[in-house]
């Protein structure tokens, strides 16, 4: 495992970013606010991602995937961060196609794996019920039906949730709210009788939703793995998307960086460039070396995803926290030093403000992951 | 490959030839390093004969040329050797500023003939070297430094005072800044000098740290004769080489490759905290504590990563990116955090200065705990890489 890119990613990460400059703007997450279509995604941009290929990165050539990995999926969502692009890479890709490809059996691979690489199919999945991030703390039921099983709870955050057309569920078979044991992954229909969705555009211009799911019929051949044994599973698909949510962070992080760095070389007060002044300065150095770190743990991270590392949900833990640290003090140090036009919408630095929140929020903050690293840790406290 | 499979067969079999058993295996007695110099004493006959063997093989420094007593290898095949050395449990134990900031530093800038009497005794280890750069006036503002060389004859006459001098009570010779022109701009009017520390009018004093440890020392030079054949580079040029010394430094100094780079504490934190809140299994009951110890795993966990990045670049021939100059800034307060840590969290113990009870790691955090708060001072302040950071990495304008 190497930490630096080799030639084809080099040339993906070119691909990507003149695809991101060419295609996308800034301004749409301003106009997206005012659209009555707000809450769902563009899938005309989507289209052409997945024509590049990007969807289908991560998947086994069997399944109709490219047969790469996260070092090339984390190259497309940084790029894609930089510009702050809303796409279903997170929600359909990683999420979804990580709990399918993990928990599913050969025949849902094989119907549903080639959906997310060709873009036929949109996924999303609904996991969080609270204000938090807490796996565990899972209460939607799936119970014993007639012939089959039928899923009742309540999903929050289910980012992409109003676009997708296939929501992968995580609910419970068994046990109470915390239990590691007695969590199932689901496959349902959004259109199925029963589910219900209200569409939230987030203050990043993310569309999410809040699904109700009232007792929603499943068929055997919906249940992913074995029924109330999804636990492990689901560490592995969080580690992963905390890690590739990281890399699109880091992007963002990137652009919020550079574009103070430039203000302060071209700003003048007090007949100065406001970069020649210490106490600037100074903070500049020091957001470096922590855009710097995160840079490297996102690297390490991506490829101990595809080297299946014993130690991933460590590296997840700090990449996703460093990131989540990093993220927000380039938003707070990005409008600090653009001053007054810093706190205008009119100026991009505060769109990376608001996604630094959403994205913290997303997966897990600092604390979630503090705790986590600690419970993983050789000796657990 | 085949050459390099080659290389490997033959420097196991050497190895297995001249490497006494007793220089091999977990507990071996190689001591971790010989600073070497006149006054090194080797007590281990087995000890003594490997340093003997590595010495005439050049393996003591396998890349420097040969001609200057270095192994003339590859960077792959001193990989492949230090492979072979570590399989077998044993290493070449001497390491000195000779080797890791002198050596670079003639390499690039001194006369065959320097490098000829220099280089060789650096890599036997006849030769101890210290720094003489910082004066008492010249500390962050190293360039303002005013230990002044007058020429006389073939001679400079060496006159002032360093300050912060490593190990000058125990060195032979010591590289030093020196002032060989007042009228010009101060980075212009500075040479690079050789001195042997046994040099009429040379002294030096050791200075006793917060810690009690005193690795540091004052050396005072009254009137002291020095062959101007002794300088390395140009004369009023030594500000050059002086930079690219102090980039070995502070590569070293941020844990460069292959050295420890945050310490091999006996008990990790966690345990530190169980014993000082007997609390042996079970969540820690201060919660603030826990955050504390986590996040410290975290930071060590970037700042490996960045290391590793920066090594596989290196290996890759990319050379180093621009985070190198956050290494010695990072490491040295990540250190300074993580002994914070330690020393506070043996509470009582941690207060004992000397005494008859107390647990016998705390008194060892505590002296670490004291001394590192010279690791951001030494080797250029926290400030002073934050200026070089902004100008040399972020172009901010000065």
């Amino acid at each position: 495992m190497t930490l630096i890119l080799n030639e084809e990613q080099e040339l993906l990460r070119d691909s990507a970013k003149s695809f991101v400059d060419d295609q996308w703007q800034l301004n749409q997450l301003r106009a997206n606010r005012a659209s009555p279509k707000s809450g769902t995604i563009d899938t005309g941009l989507w289209q052409q991602m997945v024509e590049l290929g990007w969807a289908a990165i991560p998947f086994p050539e069997e399944f109709g995937g490219l047969g790469l990995g996260y070092a090339e999926l984390g190259i497309v969502m940084e790029e894609a961060g930089r510009k702050l692009l809303i796409s279903p890479l997170l929600s359909s890709v990683v999420l979804s196609g990580s709990a399918i490809e993990l928990a599913g059996n050969n025949d849902q691979k094989t119907e549903h794996l080639p959906k997310i690489c060709d873009g036929s199919g949109l996924y999303a999945m609904a996991y969080q019920e609270t204000s938090r991030h807490e796996p565990e703390n899972v209460h939607a039921a799936l119970t014993k039906s007639d012939g089959g099983y039928q899923l009742s709870g309540h999903k929050q955050l289910v980012i992409n949730g109003g676009s997708a057309n296939h929501l992968v569920v995580v609910c419970r078979s068994s046990g109470d709210a915390g239990d590691r044991d007695g969590l199932s992954l689901v496959l349902v229909n959004s259109s199925a009788a029963g589910v219900s969705i209200a569409n939230n555009l987030l203050l990043d211009s993310t569309p999410s939703a809040n699904i109700t799911f009232t007792d929603v019929p499943i068929s055997p051949e919906d249940i992913l793995g074995e029924i109330g044994n999804a636990a492990d599973v689901l560490d592995e698909v969080y580690a992963r998307a905390a890690i590739a949510l990281s890399a699109d962070m880091l992007g963002g992080i990137q652009s919020a960086f550079e574009m103070t760095l430039e203000y302060l070389k071209v700003r003048e007060q007090f007949g100065a460039k406001i970069g020649t002044f210490q106490g600037l300065k100074h903070r500049a150095g020091r957001w470096f070396c922590e855009v710097e770190l995160s840079r490297a743990i996102v690297l390490k991270a991506l490829r101990s995803i595809d080297s299946g590392s014993s130690n991933l949900a460590r590296v997840s833990n700090a990449c996703k926290a460093r990131c989540t640290a990093t993220y927000q003090l380039s938003g707070k140090e990005g409008i600090q030093m653009h001053g007054g036009i810093g706190v205008t919408d009119e100026h991009d630095i505060g769109l990376y403000f608001k996604r630094a929140r959403v994205t913290e929020i997303l997966l897990g903050d600092t604390s979630f992951h503090t705790d986590q690293v600690l419970r993983t840790s050789q000796v657990a406290y | 490959m085949s050459d390099l499979n080659t290389f490997r067969q033959e420097t196991r079999a050497w190895l297995n030839e001249n490497c006494p058993a007793s220089c091999q295996g977990d507990d071996n007695i190689l001591p971790d390093i010989l600073w070497g110099g006149r006054r090194q004493k080797i007590d281990e006959p087995d000890v003594q004969l490997w340093m003997d063997r590595l010495v005439a093989q050049g393996w003591t420094i396998p890349g420097w040329p040969k001609e200057y007593g270095g192994g003339g290898l590859s960077d792959d095949e001193s990989k492949v050797l230090a492979e072979e050395m570590s399989a077998i449990g044993t290493h070449s134990p001497l390491y000195s500023f000779g080797i890791s900031m002198l050596g670079p530093a003639l390499l690039e800038y001194a006369t065959e003939e320097q490098k000829r009497e220099h280089l060789p005794r650096i890599a036997s280890g006849e030769i101890r070297w210290c720094q003489g750069y910082s004066e008492p006036g010249s500390g962050s503002d190293l360039a303002s430094l005013q230990c002044k060389a007058v020429k006389d004859g073939d001679d400079y006459v060496v006159t002032g005072q360093k300050v912060w001098t490593s190990t000058a009570d125990v060195s032979d010779w010591i590289f030093c800044l020196v002032r060989t022109d007042s009228d010009a701009p101060k980075h212009e009017g500075i040479s690079f000098l050789l001195i042997d520390m046994e040099s009429e009018g040379v002294s030096a004093r050791p200075i006793v740290l917060l810690s009690g440890a005193s690795p540091f020392c004052e050396t005072f030079f009254d009137g002291v004769r020095v062959p101007i054949a002794n300088r390395v580079h140009e004369e009023n040029k030594g500000w050059s080489v002086a930079k690219a010394l102090l980039l070995h430094e502070r590569t070293m100094l941020a844990g460069g490759p292959g050295r420890a780079s945050t310490g091999d504490q006996k008990r990790t934190l966690l345990q530190v905290a169980r014993d000082s809140m007997n609390a042996p299994t079970g969540p820690l009951p201060d919660k603030a504590v826990r955050a504390e110890i986590a996040q410290t795993e975290m930071d060590q966990m970037c700042y490996a990563a960045t290391l590793q990045k920066v090594q596989d670049a290196a290996k890759a021939g990319k050379g180093m990116g621009p985070e190198g100059s956050m290494f010695k800034l990072y490491l040295s307060e990540l250190g300074q955090r993580s002994a914070d840590l330690r020393q506070r969290l043996n509470g009582a113990d941690g207060l004992i200065w000397d005494g008859d009870e107390f647990h016998p790691e705390a008194k060892e955090s505590t002296r670490e705990w004291l001394y590192s708060r010279a690791s951001t001072i030494l080797g250029g302040t926290s400030e002073i890489q934050l200026n070089i950071i902004t100008k040399r990495v972020l172009g901010l304008p000065e």
